[in-house]
């Protein structure tokens, strides 16, 4: 154990009585990286200049008592779907290959205002459409427990940074589980808050509806510290909630004493691993012993959210990727005619399954398609949400497992809709607009963590971390990767 | 075989706005003209990654205030759609527009037109924002044979707001009278520079045939690149004409969309369309349902200033002859200005009306100059003088003139000026004395029965009295003397 494996809690505590300046978490951070990343591969850029001046700066800020916080000094990762002015952006796509954007995302800013150090940009599967960072076109992330096998994704690569200790923390962006379902892989904490909250503006687009970016951790108290300094109201951001946000630290030790808690019925048998069923089990039964009452829910209609995911996702990005055409920045592929400039260019620099998705989309949209299927995965998200809201008029929160397997070896999942199941639990969340969490409990019998998940009402945060917080206190997690150990 | 006269012509107009808001429709950078390419610019109107919309406040005013001009109704809910199709000037390679619910729909603007009223249906007015300029380099600056093109997206972005007619329209004559009228209303909301020649305002006309009001509607052609009201009117003359010969002849009209050359005067194709585009529309996921509250519509309502057609139906009330109340209805506002004002100081509406959008308007062309400063009470004194026989017709131009000039009030002028008319009828008459005295033979003529000649009699009296005097006194008179 060393600097690179504090929680940012203990590592801003330190900060202020002396133990370590920032040089030393930041330089502790690139040294790990050093260590791990020819074979993790958890950046695709590593800004080693700029991240030891920040912490010089954040030292030298702390020194004159001008304290911004938790964040202050702490290294952080950034997935590389958000802009950061002047430093490759690519989303992990050729398309974008040399791309600085000139200007930074409101969460860079936030997170540059909280006095965080930008460690670099970490990998992810191409414009975030994956589940195990396979699809990044500049090579996968490995998951540190097991080299061998994916961290998930599509923020595996922000996953994987903060389980193997080459960032405190990181930030991910979920639009069907690609913040908790990487979290879970990788034995980590993945919180996707309620969509609004969090400024997409900068943030690459996948699905405009259903992206929100969020904090990958190693606590829960780590997520809550994560995400105070980047939530909040942004006038950039159209769809950004402009009311009233609630104090997320307001509930967070109150334990679960009198707490209903949901099971979702759907989420379990049949492609649900037995290690993952038994974890959820247990966690309940720990639960169950702390006061809380754990009762089934049937959602039916969480059995048509991956179709509805499949339909509206694919659609929103078939728009969204459209810019990226060849005439403006990044990969130009030239042609005879402008049209087949932008083909060519779009056929080049796209990967397979960001071709699939906008085609799927595109047909989706098309006329005569429109009612058949966009429509009715409308219709589906509509009736999924109300089911929802149903079922917390009678329960505080809901949970299941976050991923219905463990980490699995690469090219495991070639075929499309084997990947697609990974986020059977993840995506009604999103769907819903609701914020989730993962939170680590175990490891299955070969080592490999397995996470829970906590889903709970728009803006019940809070809540929603006093039940994470309490399971990780019940679940009493500390298990490191063996190739940590094995560096020390 | 048929008979040209049964053709009926049905055509609907698309007209787009640009608003001159400050700002652009979804991002801050300003909305400005003939700056340096590219130079407005900014991640959200560039299409950069991450960047995203937000919608301009006042454009939804503006739009609001346009529907209720126009009026239609205005929907308290409505919503922005994605209209997807790739465009080298299109940055995101999908426009941000309105599908099935606009702000503004089912309205109606009423239209002059060959001395009759014709009342044009408004299907819809929706907000929606322009692309970005190409300007293609080489043969004749169309896309075909251009070498090179290069864009500029200074305009990308640009609040733009289209308004859709009911297919209502029987002439173009008519059409062009509704792109005018629609332009005029416009203009006066003050939301648009309004200038054709700039493309702040730019029509496209939907055409088609048929046989007689109750035949089924004929396949449209859709006529872009008219830059002006007369090319309007020339184009879509051209198309329905091209379109009866086509079908005469046997021949079917393709449902396609043609480009006005404005040089050889007629319209050419650009491309077929195959059915309608597939423009994939799907709500916009950036941006949240567009509110106007009944409130706000009741706030934009009561900012309302009074339109040309309004102006036109208050001042035919008062008295002006409907031609002429029509005229100053769409006059500039210095004008309109000061109608109001010489009618206040006591001219009767009509003579102040008629002196106005005649004489006044005739002087200052004459003279060249785009506004003048003057009294509007002068005015009212010529016209007080001439009803009381103070001043002849045409001594009152004279008069206008010094009044123009800043020599002073009416009367002042007339003095200074001589123009009183005569009121000593002594006078008048040894002035008639001395012309039938030195006009022997006109006077043998009339006398002959050639009643006409004492028209250049009468002349002659206003001429040795330098038209001061009163040419009714004068003809009864001479007649009177003649007999």
């Amino acid at each position: 154990m060393g600097l690179a494996d504090l929680t940012i809690t203990d590592a801003a505590a330190g900060l202020r009585s002396g133990a370590h300046s920032s040089l030393d978490l930041t330089e502790a951070v690139l040294d790990r990286a050093s260590m791990t990343e020819a074979e993790i591969h958890a950046y695709l850029t590593i800004d080693r200049d700029a991240a030891l001046g920040a912490a010089r700066a954040a030292d030298a800020e702390l020194a004159a008592g001008e304290d911004r916080g938790t964040l202050h000094g702490i290294p952080i990762a950034l997935k590389d779907n958000m802009c950061q002015r002047g430093v490759e952006t690519t989303a992990a796509s050729q398309i974008l290959a040399g791309y600085r954007p000139p200007y930074d995302a409101t969460v860079v800013t936030s997170l540059r205002d909280a006095g965080a150090v930008l460690v670099g940009k970490a990998n992810l599967d191409e414009f975030a459409m994956g589940s195990s960072t396979e699809n990044s076109a500049y090579g996968p992330t490995r998951n540190p427990w097991d080299p061998g096998r994916v961290p998930g994704g599509s923020s595996g690569g922000s996953a994987a940074a903060v389980a193997a200790g080459s960032a405190l923390g990181a930030l991910g962006s979920d639009t069907g589980g690609s913040i908790r379902q990487p979290g879970s892989l990788c034995g980590v904490v993945g919180m996707k808050p309620t969509y609004g909250t969090v400024s997409r503006y900068g943030l690459i687009a996948f699905a405009s509806s259903l992206d929100q970016i969020g904090p990958i951790t190693r606590t829960v108290d780590d997520s809550v510290a994560l995400l105070e300094g980047i939530t909040g109201h942004d006038p950039r951001d159209a769809t950004s909630w402009a009311g009233d946000y609630p104090d997320l630290r307001s509930e967070i030790d109150k334990g679960v004493a009198g707490k209903r808690i949901g099971v979702v019925t759907e989420f379990a048998g049949e492609g649900y691993e037995p290690a993952v069923t038994e974890s959820l089990s247990r966690t309940l039964d720990q639960l169950s012993d702390a006061g809380a009452e754990i009762v089934e829910v049937s959602l039916p209609t969480v059995e048509l959210a991956l179709s509805a995911y499949y339909l509206i996702a694919p659609a929103e990005c078939s728009a969204n990727l459209a810019r990226f055409d060849g005439m403006r920045y990044g990969l130009r592929v030239d042609g005879e005619t402008t049209e087949e400039m932008m083909a060519r260019t779009r056929a080049e620099g796209f990967g397979p399954e960001v071709i699939r998705r906008i085609l799927l989309g595109t047909y989706a949209l098309s006329a005569g398609y429109y009612d058949a299927f966009y429509g009715q995965a409308h219709k589906a998200r509509t009736v999924l949400r109300n089911e929802f809201a149903a079922a917390y008029e009678k329960v505080d929160v809901l949970m299941s497992p976050t991923s219905p397997t463990v980490a699995f070896p690469f090219d495991a999942k070639s075929d499309p809709l084997a990947m697609y199941l990974s986020d059977v639990c993840t995506i009604p969340s999103n769907l819903a607009g609701d914020p989730a969490i993962s939170v680590p409990v175990g490891l299955d019998p070969q080592g490999l963590p397995i996470g829970v998940q906590v889903m709970a009402p728009a803006m019940a945060e809070p809540m929603m971390f006093g039940v994470a917080k309490t399971i990780e206190r019940l679940a009493g997690f500390d298990a490191r990767p063996t190739m940590l150990e094995e560096l020390a | 075989m048929s008979d040209t006269a049964t053709w009926e012509p049905v055509i609907g107009i698309e007209v787009h706005v640009e608003l001159a808001t400050r700002s652009k429709m979804f991002c801050g950078c300003a909305v400005s003209f003939g700056e340096d390419p590219n130079t407005n610019v900014c991640p959200t109107c560039l299409a950069l990654p991450g960047a995203l919309p937000v919608t301009n406040g006042r454009a939804i005013e503006w739009i609001t205030k346009i529907g209720l001009a126009l009026n239609c109704d205005i929907a308290e809910w409505s919503v922005f759609h994605r209209k997807n199709y790739f465009y080298a000037d299109l940055p995101k390679n999908y426009q941000i527009s309105q599908f099935d619910l606009p702000v503004c729909h089912d309205g109606w603007l009423d239209v002059d037109a060959d001395g009759e009223t014709v009342r044009i249906g408004i299907e819809r007015a929706h907000q929606e924002e322009d692309t970005g300029k190409s300007l293609h380099l080489g043969d004749g600056g169309r896309i075909h044979a251009a070498t090179e093109t290069l864009l500029d997206f200074n305009r990308a972005g640009v609040p733009l707001v289209e308004v859709v007619s009911r297919p209502d329209i029987r002439s173009a004559v008519q059409a062009r009278a509704y792109a005018q009228t629609l332009r005029e209303v416009i203009a006066e909301l003050d939301v648009s520079d309004a200038r054709l020649e700039e493309g702040s305002i730019r029509f496209d006309a939907n055409i088609s045939v048929r046989r007689g009001p109750n035949a089924p509607f004929g396949t449209k052609v859709e006529i872009k690149n008219m830059n002006s009201f007369r090319s309007l009117e020339k184009a879509v003359d051209f198309e329905i004409k091209r379109q009866i010969a086509e079908l005469e002849a046997g021949g079917e009209i393709v449902q396609e969309t043609r480009h006005w050359d404005e040089e050889s005067g007629v319209t050419t194709s650009m491309r077929t369309k195959e059915g309608s585009s597939d423009y994939r529309y799907f709500t916009e996921p950036d941006l949240v349902p567009l509110v106007v509250t009944p409130a706000w519509q009741e706030e934009i309502r009561a900012t309302l200033p009074e339109l040309p057609h309004q102006r036109k139906a208050r001042y035919i009330d008062l008295g002006v002859d409907p031609q002429t109340a029509g005229a100053l209805g769409s006059a500039d506002a210095m004008l309109r200005a000061l109608f109001e004002e010489t009618v206040a100081a006591g001219a009767g509406p009509r003579s102040a009306a008629n002196w106005i959008t005649g004489e006044v308007v005739a002087w200052m062309r004459r003279e060249d100059v785009v506004g003048i400063d003057v009294e509007a009470s002068a005015i009212a004194e010529m016209i007080g003088m001439i009803d009381a026989n103070e001043l002849s017709t045409s001594a009152a131009k004279d008069v206008l003139d010094g009044i123009l000039r800043g020599e002073g009030g009416a009367r002042q002028v007339a003095e200074s000026r001589d123009l009183l008319q005569m009121t000593d009828t002594g006078a008048i008459e040894s002035a008639v004395d001395a012309v039938l005295a030195d006009n022997p033979d006109a006077v043998e003529r009339y006398r002959g029965g050639e009643q006409k000649v004492v028209g250049f009699l009468v002349g002659q009296v206003m001429r040795a009295t330098q038209g001061k005097a009163d040419p009714k006194a004068v003809n009864g008179l001479l007649r009177e003397k003649l007999s």
